[in-house]
């Protein structure tokens, strides 16, 4: 039982990352049906800042709430920032290219972005503080729980709780769902597109950035290359749960994080990624749409 | 001045660059002996490059847009070319020759870099068929590479087969292989089918890498033996020009059944369904088997390629059939301009050569790389090459019908 109950904690802290990441490429796919491959290097991005921020004020002196608020502040504005840019430089001459070409120009700023923060800063693993403040109360439950495995499922529930309502009742996210739905109608009817998708790219930057630094505090350690495993992880997420739907890509992040978490656990730990694709493979072949995908039907 | 609003627009510009740049380029924490070091020379150069950047970047969309506007189905000047035969015919010629006198003339290194660019042709003409005619998006080609390069291996070291008996096994290995990823994913649309090529592609990377027992785990598979010739022994140079004539002649196979199934009944019913499932299937034509046979073929130049990777090095391991290298031979596909042979080619023979070249640049090699992808999307993204498609000509009674209109 003791066992089962680590594995279902494990997979849920692990799957509420997914999901966070997941939540900007399903946002971003929405909009553009583009598969944004840059994204795992935007929540790389956000990690290595929140570490360099954490550590020059860590050798102020400063220790505790502070810091995490202060790093993880900068890590979610210039993750933003990076996003926006990346959005402006590498997809907006490409609007009316075939659905190719973003994609190998997506490619394309996923390595640059990879090799840019290796040659700026090391290629090595870095040590990443915890930033989590010692408290009386992480300490009473700890018996149940970890410190850090709180901290990140109840940010993530928090943080996904608030993007539904942002999406659901502010003119902004009105404006953004009419623009997933159709882009043409949605320019007819006053809505500023191109306004809209830099903003997507912002939010979901914003997430992944939230992502990168809460499971880098609980893994301890962090290099350029965490994006790409993360990222291709999060868009098996998003396409789980049928790609293009919020709630798709939270389910679909939980769901391939507990399936991570228990095949590892009974089965074995060298295969760790082979579950979470098989199961993957084996939810789409039985849904095509995903979880939570609306089956389109194709018309002429 | 004529200038200024470019000017102005540039500052802003460069000290946004400067802004986003600062804490990774700027600061570099040594977390072990506590102590930030501040590099603000990096500062200065990325404002001054991307005020440049930017200006002559406003510049040229001025031009641009300052000229006629192009309409899309106009061909560029290079596929123009590329489909008169007065032009392509001594160009012909003259690539042939060359391709003939290269290895006698290169050094053993170069000769060795232009086998592995040929290696990419091949799979990029093969990944062509799936995601340039059929429309598959396929993110996961690789895993037929691995299969062909994986099944000369194991069965060379277990069986002791040779190369020659290998070769047609290996591409009918990888396209049992192309059937097997195809049928889970006949229902699957666009980009369900991406990931789905992609998943099966890092299942058996992963698989590779940690079932000892089979493939050796990731250190992979050495001392595999080049190709024979006739049973008489190549010196190490001897082989490799061998092994440039092989891939030359593998190519030139390759673009021939290519160009021939191209315009076959199957060819055109992929181009068909590319275009349009729906229409497709309403013409009669069987998805499931046009769909599987491109997955098939496409699976069986890249077993073949593979076959031919692991004679070429000798040795395999896992970490060569990385994510990285679809994304490599995709990105040769959409730049050769989706369907297009000749784009293909050229593509190949650009993307591999470059970052060889490069080579002296260091470290500098694959951020330049990932920049140039952008660019070329940027400037051609409809490639390089942008197929015309074969206009059917049909006769009724004699009478010319009107030529069907051009394929987009």
């Amino acid at each position: 039982m003791n066992f089962f109950w680590d594995l279902l904690l494990g997979g849920l802290t692990r799957g509420s990352i997914y999901a966070l990441i997941a939540l900007g490429y399903t946002m971003v796919y929405g909009i553009l049906q583009l598969i944004n491959f840059a994204h795992g290097e935007i929540y790389m991005l956000g990690a290595f800042t929140a570490l360099i921020v954490a550590s020059i004020l860590t050798m102020q002196g400063l220790t505790g709430l502070p810091v995490l608020i202060l790093a993880g502040l900068v890590a979610v504005l210039y993750a933003s920032a990076y996003g926006f840019t990346v959005e402006k430089i590498a997809y907006k001459p490409l609007r009316q290219a075939s659905r190719l070409s973003p994609l190998i120009s997506a490619i394309g700023m996923s390595i640059f972005l990879q090799n840019y923060v290796m040659l700026a800063q090391t290629s090595d693993f870095l040590p990443f503080p915890n930033l989590l403040p010692p408290s009386d109360f992480l300490d009473a439950i700890s018996v149940w729980i970890g410190p850090s495995d709180f901290v990140i499922i109840v940010t993530s529930a928090v943080v996904m709780i608030a993007l539904s309502l942002l999406l659901k009742f502010t003119k902004m996210g009105r404006a953004m769902r009419a623009t997933a739905q159709d882009r043409e109608m949605a320019m007819l009817t006053g809505v500023d597109v191109n306004r809209i998708i830099s903003r997507t790219f912002i939010i979901g930057s914003a997430l992944a950035a939230i992502g990168g630094i809460l499971i880098a505090s609980h893994v301890g350690r962090i290099n350029f290359y965490i994006g790409f495993n993360a990222g291709i992880k999060a868009f098996t997420a998003a396409v789980l749960g049928g790609i293009g739907s919020i709630p798709g890509a939270m389910l679909g992040g939980l769901v391939l994080g507990l399936a991570e978490s228990f095949g590892t656990g009974y089965i074995s730990s060298d295969y760790e990624s082979v579950f979470a694709f098989a199961i993957l493979i084996l939810i789409l072949i039985f849904k095509p749409d995903g979880i939570l995908g609306r089956s389109s039907q194709q018309k002429v | 001045m004529k200038f200024f609003p470019e000017l102005k627009k540039s500052f802003v510009i460069a000290l946004w660059f400067m802004l986003l740049t600062f804490p990774v380029l700027v600061i570099r924490v040594n977390t072990i002996e506590n102590i930030v070091v501040w590099r603000w020379i990096n500062l200065a150069v990325i404002g001054s490059a991307a005020f440049v950047l930017s200006f002559l970047w406003q510049l040229y969309w001025r031009r641009k847009s300052a000229a006629a506007p192009v309409s899309v189905a106009q061909t560029s000047a290079l596929t123009r070319r590329m489909s008169d035969p007065k032009f392509y015919r001594p160009f012909l010629i003259v690539i042939a020759a060359l391709t003939l006198v290269f290895p006698f003339v290169a050094s053993h290194y170069q000769i060795n870099i232009m086998t592995t660019a040929l290696i990419y042709v091949m799979l990029g003409l093969g990944l062509n068929i799936e995601v340039g005619l059929a429309g598959l998006l396929d993110l996961g080609y690789v895993a037929f590479y691995a299969v062909g390069a994986y099944s000369y291996a194991l069965l060379n070291y277990h069986f002791g087969l040779g190369f020659w008996t290998l070769l047609p096994v290996g591409a009918l290995l990888a396209a049992f292989f192309g059937i097997l990823v195809g049928f889970p994913v006949l229902r699957l649309r666009g980009d369900y089918l991406a990931i789905v090529t992609l998943a099966f592609a890092e299942i058996l990377r992963l698989v590779l890498e940690n079932w000892n027992a089979f493939s050796f785990g990731p250190s992979g598979i050495s001392n595999i033996p080049r190709p024979g010739f006739f049973g008489i022994d190549l010196t190490l140079e001897q082989s490799a020009v061998y092994m440039y004539f092989l891939l030359v002649a593998l190519c030139v196979l390759t673009i021939f059944v290519i160009h021939r199934i191209q315009h076959s009944r199957i060819g055109r019913a992929w181009v068909a369904l590319r275009e349009d499932e729906l229409a497709c299937q309403a013409m009669g034509i069987d998805k499931t088997r046009a769909k599987l046979a491109a997955f098939a073929l496409g699976a069986t130049w890249a077993g073949m390629a593979g076959v031919l990777f692991a004679a070429k090095t000798t040795f395999i391991n896992p970490a060569s059939f990385t994510f990285l290298e679809s994304a490599m031979i995709l990105a040769i596909v959409v730049l050769g301009g989706m369907g297009s042979i000749v784009g293909v080619i050229i593509a190949a023979l650009a993307i591999i050569l470059l970052p060889e070249y490069l080579r002296v640049l260091g470290d500098y090699r694959m951020i330049l790389f990932g920049a140039a992808l952008i660019l070329m999307m940027i400037f051609r993204p409809r490639g390089l090459i942008t197929p015309a498609g074969k206009t059917y000509e049909f006769r009724c009674s004699g009478k010319p019908a009107a030529p069907e209109k051009r394929l987009p």
